[in-house]
């Protein structure tokens, strides 16, 4: 009866259960191949994820980038030391202060140069805020992704006002180049840091509002709780970072345990925490966690960028530079915690105007490479979930 | 209550227009027969016809505004503000702009039904429409199986979306087309259970017939305070309604975020507009049979007072027994409709507000809570109305 079967089944079905008398055939259709992206409206930008999806269910995936690749660790070996830093912004076009900031950090520990404490406090002071912005945007464009449309807007309400200080100290509103190799561009404007704390007492004023609206949404909580978990021990072997590592309960943040710039000594001070997963709606690791921690950050730059007004100091704020950089031949490896993980540039130099080597590690690389393993077994929808979870920024995986 | 066979062997030649027979003699003796019967007859279903398409869109017309003034209002915005004053235009504007673009065919579409598909969903929403009733005494169609009628063609929809989806021979289409179809079975149940609730307290499916039962109690006699398995069964209804006319939290089939536009994605112009009135003409018709049948249809104590003020027949019987139209009514069947228009337009702003609030229910979710959850509901609630409403009539007699 079986072997009647078999002769007459196409290619496709398999047997069940051979063994029985009453044969169980499963009759299945081939998976079916769909592109998600490049032009998709959840890809945020032009990534593409090769998906296989048997109805509803993801089966593999496969994410394809390339798309938005620029050469910028090319052209940073054919520019010189101070003309790369605008290429920087575009590596993370939702965190520009801290990509600058990256590559000044890895350049000045070659040259050696003393940093004005001014310089120092304000460099922080904009990393952070620009920490609240790409976290704004992160945790909004997801709530989009979960079908939120609302919160997005309140998101971008804030961020907008973070934009506008940043215009108002280097007069550009996403692309900066305002952290300069030595200090920053320029000092601050009259009454800036005066805004910048008005911003943090309207902004801690208004955080509780995404918390009600979203975070603790039962819909929202439904559809992220369990869902793309990344275990401890994978979020270590892809080489998580950031916010996804955190996400799984990783205890890792650059700015305290590889201390840079003043981190150290405001972690001594108490004045900020490493929210850190706890599993709270779901496993540990889950898409909720990584959008809890950011929400969470959010409130600790806050504190930071309070301690850096309470301790600012008047002073320069750049050093002592000559106009045409050389630097001293070396090389040198510094990475520093970008809104989405390790963001480290990599520089060797031979004593001369141009780099002989530039690389960057971009976190978004690495995390984006967790989602061949996350998504299958999950639904169209949990992809989407997903990979808004991971928060990528596609002109960083690419550069 | 009148047993539910009766009804349907009283309805089962379904009487299109039988009040507007009153409305055909005025005709006819206004316009002292000059016209033959069938000429006024014609006249009268086109002229139908066109005021039931032009009711719809106008309908969606304003409700888009409304949507997106909405939208705003919540999100810190202002909405639409430059075309007329806030921006009333904007709906026209845009009209205009989706008629003049390129009507766009995908090469490997099937042409036939990706074409037929919009008209069949417009054509279905329109035939909906027709058992809207304006006012008491103003209708298109007055239906004794209306509630029947209007989830009957309403439903139809699903067929041209499935259609739509299937003939753009594409990937997300065919998804959002096979969410669709699994969504709609899914609440259709609950959506027609629940109605079942108010059908049965007030024994009849005609909507006007419904509304005029609730004019007790100075107009406040609405079935929701009549029977309390309502409330329930009116939560119930509201959320089928939303799954049912595709509205977040339920908006899977056209889910921007996951399945680009869904059902929708290869349309643009005026075919994808078909598809965007069809929304929210569904929007309107689920609104307006939870006014009509668990908030009070017609009647508000306002409604009770112009009734008394103004007298409620449209149509009296004059001097040589001829059909006259009673001017004096009109005022009662002016602010009759508006009374529920207003409640449906609420409906529907609570439709916008959760559209505006919350996210997206996953796939699986929405299953599970169609079956799991509002099915069983809603037999629960239509069982418990029946023993309460029997119970009444045994103590009551």
């Amino acid at each position: 009866m079986a072997n009647e079967v078999t002769k007459t089944m196409p290619p496709n079905t398999r047997l069940l259960r051979t063994d029985a008398s009453e044969v169980t055939v499963d009759i299945r259709t081939p998976d079916l191949e769909i592109n998600f992206g490049p032009q998709h409206p959840a890809t945020h930008g032009v990534m593409r994820v090769l998906m296989r999806t048997d109805g509803e269910l993801v089966t593999g995936a496969q994410p394809h980038l390339g798309y938005l690749h620029r050469c910028a660790e090319k052209i940073g070996e054919n520019v010189e030391w101070l003309q790369y830093l605008p290429y920087t912004d575009r590596y993370d076009y939702l965190a520009s202060m801290n990509n600058n900031l990256g590559y000044s950090l890895a350049v000045e520990a070659l040259l050696g140069v003393e940093i004005p404490r001014r310089a120092t406090l304000i460099r922080i002071i904009c990393a952070e805020l620009n920490r609240i912005g790409s976290h704004l945007v992160a945790f909004g464009t997801y709530g989009l992704d979960i079908g939120a449309f609302t919160p997005f807007l309140y998101c971008f309400r804030e961020r907008e006002w973070m934009m506008s200080l940043f215009e108002k100290i280097c007069g550009a509103r996403l692309t900066y180049s305002y952290i300069r190799i030595g200090g920053v561009f320029n000092d601050a404007p009259p009454g800036w840091f005066e805004e910048v704390a008005r911003f943090c007492d309207v902004f801690e004023r208004k955080w509780p509002e995404y918390v009600d609206l979203l975070l603790v949404n039962q819909i929202y909580v439904k559809r992220t709780a369990n869902v793309g978990v990344i275990s401890r021990e994978m979020a270590l072997d892809f080489g998580l970072s950031g916010t996804m590592l955190r996400g799984s309960g990783i205890d890792w943040d650059l700015r305290r345990d590889m201390p840079y710039m003043c981190y150290g000594e405001i972690w001594r001070d108490g004045a900020y925490k490493i929210p850190l997963a706890k599993g709270e709606m779901g496993a540990l690791g889950d898409c909720w966690d990584r959008s809890w921690v950011r929400v969470m950050e959010m409130m600790e730059s806050i504190r930071i960028v309070r301690w850096c007004l309470d301790h600012m100091v008047d002073g320069p704020v750049i050093g002592e530079l000559p106009k045409s950089l050389k630097v001293p031949a070396g090389e040198a490896y510094v990475g520093i915690e970008n809104p989405r993980g390790e963001l480290g540039h990599y520089i060797v130099s031979d004593g001369g105007k141009v780099a002989v080597r530039t690389r960057v590690r971009g976190p978004s690389f690495s995390n984006l490479a967790v989602l061949e393993d996350i998504l299958p077994g999950s639904l169209v929808g949990d992809a989407v979930a997903i990979i808004g979870s991971t928060d990528i920024v596609v002109g960083e995986t690419d550069r | 209550m009148a047993p539910a066979l009766m009804l349907v062997q009283e309805a089962a030649p379904v009487a299109v227009g039988s009040g507007s027979n009153a409305f055909l003699e005025g005709l006819v003796a206004a316009l002292g027969e000059s016209l033959p019967l069938w000429a006024l007859w014609l006249g009268a279903a086109v002229t139908g016809v066109a005021i039931v398409i032009g009711l719809i869109s106008l309908i969606a017309m304003f409700s888009v505004w409304l949507e997106r003034k909405v939208a705003g209002h919540i999100q810190c915005r202002y909405g639409p503000m430059y075309v007329g004053w806030h921006g009333w235009l904007q709906s026209i504007a845009d009209g205009v702009k989706l008629l003049l673009k390129e009507d766009m065919i995908p090469r490997d579409a099937d042409r036939l039904l990706f074409m037929l598909a919009p008209a069949l969903v417009l054509s279905a929403i329109v035939a909906a429409m027709a058992a809207y009733p304006l006012a008491p005494g103003v209708f298109f169609a007055d239906l004794d199986l209306g509630v029947f009628f209007v989830i009957a063609m309403s439903s139809m929809t699903t067929i041209g979306v499935v259609m739509a989806g299937w003939a753009s021979n594409s990937k997300w289409t065919v998804f959002g087309a096979m969410r669709e179809a699994a969504q709609v079975v899914a609440y259709e149940i609950p959506l027609g259970v629940a109605l079942l609730v108010p059908v049965m307290v007030a024994g009849t499916l005609n909507l006007r017939e419904a509304s005029e039962l609730q004019s007790d109690w100075y107009g406040m006699g609405w079935f929701m305070f009549k029977n309390p398995f309502m409330l329930p069964a009116f939560v119930l209804y509201f959320i089928a309604a939303l799954a049912e006319t595709k509205r977040a939290p339920f908006d899977l089939p056209e889910a921007e975020s996951e399945l680009v536009a869904g059902f929708m994605t290869e349309y643009s112009g005026i075919r994808w507009s078909f598809f965007f009135m069809e929304e929210y003409a569904a929007m309107f018709l689920m609104s307006a049979l939870a006014a009509v049948f668990f908030l009070g249809g017609f009647e508000s104590p306002l409604t009770w007072a112009a009734g008394e003020f103004f007298g409620r027949e449209l149509f009296v019987a004059g001097v040589n027994g001829a059909t006259e139209l009673n001017l004096q009514a009109i005022p009662y069947h002016a602010v009759a409709g508006l009374t529920l228009l207003l409640k449906t337009f609420a409906g529907i702003f609570l439709m916008m507000w959760l559209r505006w609030t919350l996210p997206r229910v996953r796939v699986d979710q929405v299953m599970t809570m169609g079956y799991k959850y509002l099915t069983p509901l809603a037999l629960v609630c239509a069982l418990g109305a029946a023993l309460w409403e029997a119970g009444k009539q045994a103590l009551l007699g």
